[in-house]
């Protein structure tokens, strides 16, 4: 049961790359569309000069760029050969040399690394990434290549030969890793997550307040200071525009602000016991939103200023959690209590053509689409207690097979994808604080983003560039 | 206190009416007024007396001496052979004997002045007035007690049920007094106007649990209204979870948090 939940979450993963839009080359997706990963082995750069002295963030930085995508199976280094090449022209190809005794096959000599060392047990890898860097004119350059292992000679090997500049300290060693990684990763169609921001709600000041941080967790800085509670963030498919709740007015209101001025913008709101869940459309013309009306909160859109808003659901029961498919504007997953218990439901952006989802076990909650629109992560108690929430992800095409991402582990909540399709944030509670962390689509690869106060309700967004 | 004096006033027309009617019953003719008194005698005088005497003033007094301001003081005099005697401060003539009271605001001093053709005489006193001190602060508002007070007083939170937002019967209970309670509230600041607030545990989803304070709230409005509480002076707010009375993970606080609970509009 194990093996074959992390088959079909590996090849759901695999599915969200073939489908997010950047073709990979037609060898490499054969690796992917077999479920199998392409195994690449790293090997640690060295610096001449100066360069050595950031070469250890530069070499973890590169790695966990590589082995976070979820893209590639990294093989261990304590399994790589003792003499490892630095430059094309270290390889050295195995002669041939007559054997000692007739009837004897001949004997391969080696007169130094060669491909083979890497495809060759016990590495087995399928590519190799090697290079160096040195210190030149008060800059760091790095020279990376990227091998495919299964060619017969480094001349054919050659995927990736590039300089890469950086400042002559730890941050350009990490830059330049970066960008080095992201080359690779586009080789196997996976995007780089570099640039890309994360909006979230945390209390670490001691009121909810609207934040972002980069993608890796670092550069986390409040949006808002309003000192009372602002939520649920949304951003525009652009990434300009951020979207929210707040009750710093009083009344509780959706706010607007730009992310290039960090300033509002006007949003016409109702009057209203409940104004929640803001979702900007993909062409971020209109906003769809839940409010309170006639007793009962309900889905409508209005424009991204909130003119013309209008009602699409009309229903005595509770509907909230607008999404919109992005690659298909016109179909939207929300909750709705409508059939008891809060559940998983899909209809047309104009109300019609309703189905529910999930199966009306216990609660579900804060649908996210995969990039790519074929998928919807969302919370679930299915299993477990009230409140008990796990990460489940569910194909929209194919309902009656949910694949259950986190078990147990704490309260698992706001699933969101990342841009790249493959990597989620989502927020974690286990005794009394509540987390961010990021996971493969696959359930694999956690890893915490925020320590301070509690952090929930993530939103990850295209950079702006 | 107007009904008394109403009943003065009634009680001394019944006495007029009283002595006029005695007043018919015995009629007796009108009393002559008296003579005129014989007219001093032109001519000089009778007695060939050297000299007037001098008018000679006994007494001059202000009692108190020191007074505060808005407070009086009465001055008295006794003065003998004087044929014009005068106190100035626009007091003007008086008599030879006599009191007067003033209100002087400040320290002010008196001259009585005594003449006569034989002479004058004048004597002064000073009445010191000192500031009072300062006034009292103004009145504390009456002592009603604020609506909002009352309510934060007297009323009582209505609970529900894990995911529900229909009034139970200890809600009833609670909001039928707080029906009461508002009732008088308003009776008494035709103003005020209350804000029901709905939340939730924490275990619903942030989102969801929006919509379910936003229920809470309206099912205890709608209670209200049924009970004759008018519905334009009643408003609606979700909180959802996020403002918790207490946050431990147990059932008796969860059911302390999922409630309706009644707060003063701003």
């Amino acid at each position: 049961m194990k093996t074959r939940l992390i088959f079909t979450c590996t090849a759901i993963a695999a599915s969200a790359f073939v489908l997010s839009g950047q073709q990979p080359r037609s060898e490499i997706s054969g690796h992917i569309v077999n479920g199998e990963k392409p195994k690449i082995a790293v090997i640690d750069f060295r610096g001449s000069g100066d360069a050595q002295k950031f070469m250890d963030p530069f070499n973890k930085t590169l790695w966990d760029e590589l082995q976070g995508s979820g893209a590639l199976n990294m093989i261990a280094k304590s399994l790589y050969p003792l003499t490892v090449p630095q430059v094309p022209g270290d390889f050295k190809a195995p002669t041939t040399i007559a054997p000692l005794r007739r009837g004897e096959a001949p004997r391969a000599q080696n007169n130094g690394p060669w491909l083979t060392d890497w495809s060759g047990p016990p590495v087995t890898a399928n590519y190799l990434a090697f290079g160096y860097t040195g210190a030149q004119g008060g800059q760091l350059v790095l020279y990376g290549w990227l091998y495919n292992l299964a060619q017969p000679d480094p001349a054919t090997a050659q995927l990736i030969g590039k300089l890469y500049y950086g400042s002559l300290d730890a941050d350009g060693a990490k830059k330049v890793a970066r960008e080095f990684a992201a080359d690779i990763l586009q080789q196997f169609g996976a995007k780089s997550l570099d640039g890309t921001k994360i909006y979230f709600v945390s209390d670490r000041t001691g009121a909810k307040e609207i934040w972002s941080m980069d993608y890796d967790g670092s550069n986390q800085r409040a949006i808002t200071q309003y000192h009372s509670v602002s939520s649920m963030p949304a951003v525009s498919a652009d990434g300009k525009l951020v979207a929210f709740t707040t009750y710093a007015l009083g009344n509780p209101k959706i706010m607007i602000y730009s992310t290039e001025t960090m300033k509002r913008v006007p949003f016409y709101n109702p009057v209203s016991s409940a104004v929640e869940t803001p979702e900007f459309t993909p062409d971020g013309q209109r906003l769809m939103f839940a409010t309170s009306l006639e007793g009962w909160v309900q889905i409508c859109i209005a424009d991204v200023n909130g003119g013309n808003m209008r009602r699409i659901s009309h229903v005595r029961a509770i509907e909230v959690s607008p999404k919109v498919n992005p690659k298909n504007p016109s179909q939207v997953v929300f909750i709705s209590g409508r059939g008891g218990s809060e559940q998983l439901w899909r209809m047309n952006i104009d109300g019609g053509d309703l189905a529910q989802l999930t199966d009306g076990d216990g609660y579900v909650a804060n649908p996210a689409w995969s990039p790519n629109g074929q998928f919807v992560a969302f919370a679930w108690t299915k299993g477990y207690e009230p409140g008990n929430y796990n990460i489940f992800i569910m194909d929209v095409s194919k309902p009656h097979e949910p694949n259950q991402l986190t078990k147990g582990s704490g309260r698992n909540e706001n699933p969101w994808f990342a841009p790249d399709g493959v990597h989620m944030v989502f927020s974690r509670k286990t005794g009394t604080k509540t987390q961010l962390f990021t996971m493969t689509a696959d359930g694999q690869n956690v890893q915490q983003l925020t320590t301070q106060g509690n952090n929930i309700q993530p939103v990850w967004a295209k950079g702006l560039n | 206190m107007r009904l008394n004096q109403r009943t003065l006033g009634a009680a001394v027309f019944t006495m007029a009416l009283l002595v006029s009617a005695a007043g018919c019953g015995h009629k007796k003719p009108p009393v002559a007024p008296p003579p005129p008194p014989a007219p001093a005698p032109e001519s000089a005088p009778t007695t060939p007396a050297a000299k007037p005497s001098a008018p000679r003033i006994n007494t001059f007094t202000a009692e108190p001496r020191s007074i505060e301001r808005g407070q009086s003081a009465t001055l008295r005099w006794s003065v003998a052979n004087a044929t014009d005697i005068s106190i100035d401060q626009n007091l003007g003539a008086v008599q030879a004997n006599g009191n007067r009271q003033v209100f002087p605001s400040n320290t002010t001093s008196y001259t009585l002045t005594a003449r006569s053709a034989g002479g004058s005489d004048t004597r002064s006193v000073t009445v010191e007035v000192s500031s009072p001190p300062a006034p009292p602060p103004p009145a504390p508002p009456p002592p009603t007690v604020s609506g909002s007070d009352m309510l934060n007083r007297e009323a009582q939170d209505a609970y529900f049920d894990y995911d529900k937002s229909e009034v139970r019967d200890d809600g009833r209970t609670a909001l039928t007094h707080d029906a009461d309670l508002l009732k008088r509230i308003f009776a008494a600041d035709p103003n005020f106007s209350v804000v029901i607030e709905g939340h939730c545990d924490e275990r619903g989803s942030a989102e969801y649990n929006l919509g379910l304070g936003d229920r809470r709230a309206t099912s205890a409005k709608e209670f209200l209204v049924q009970l004759g509480v008018p519905a334009a002076r009643i408003s609606t707010i979700s909180y959802g979870k996020d403002r918790p009375v207490c946050t431990d993970a147990n059932e008796e606080c969860y059911q302390r948090n999922r409630r309706a609970h009644l707060a003063a509009a701003k």
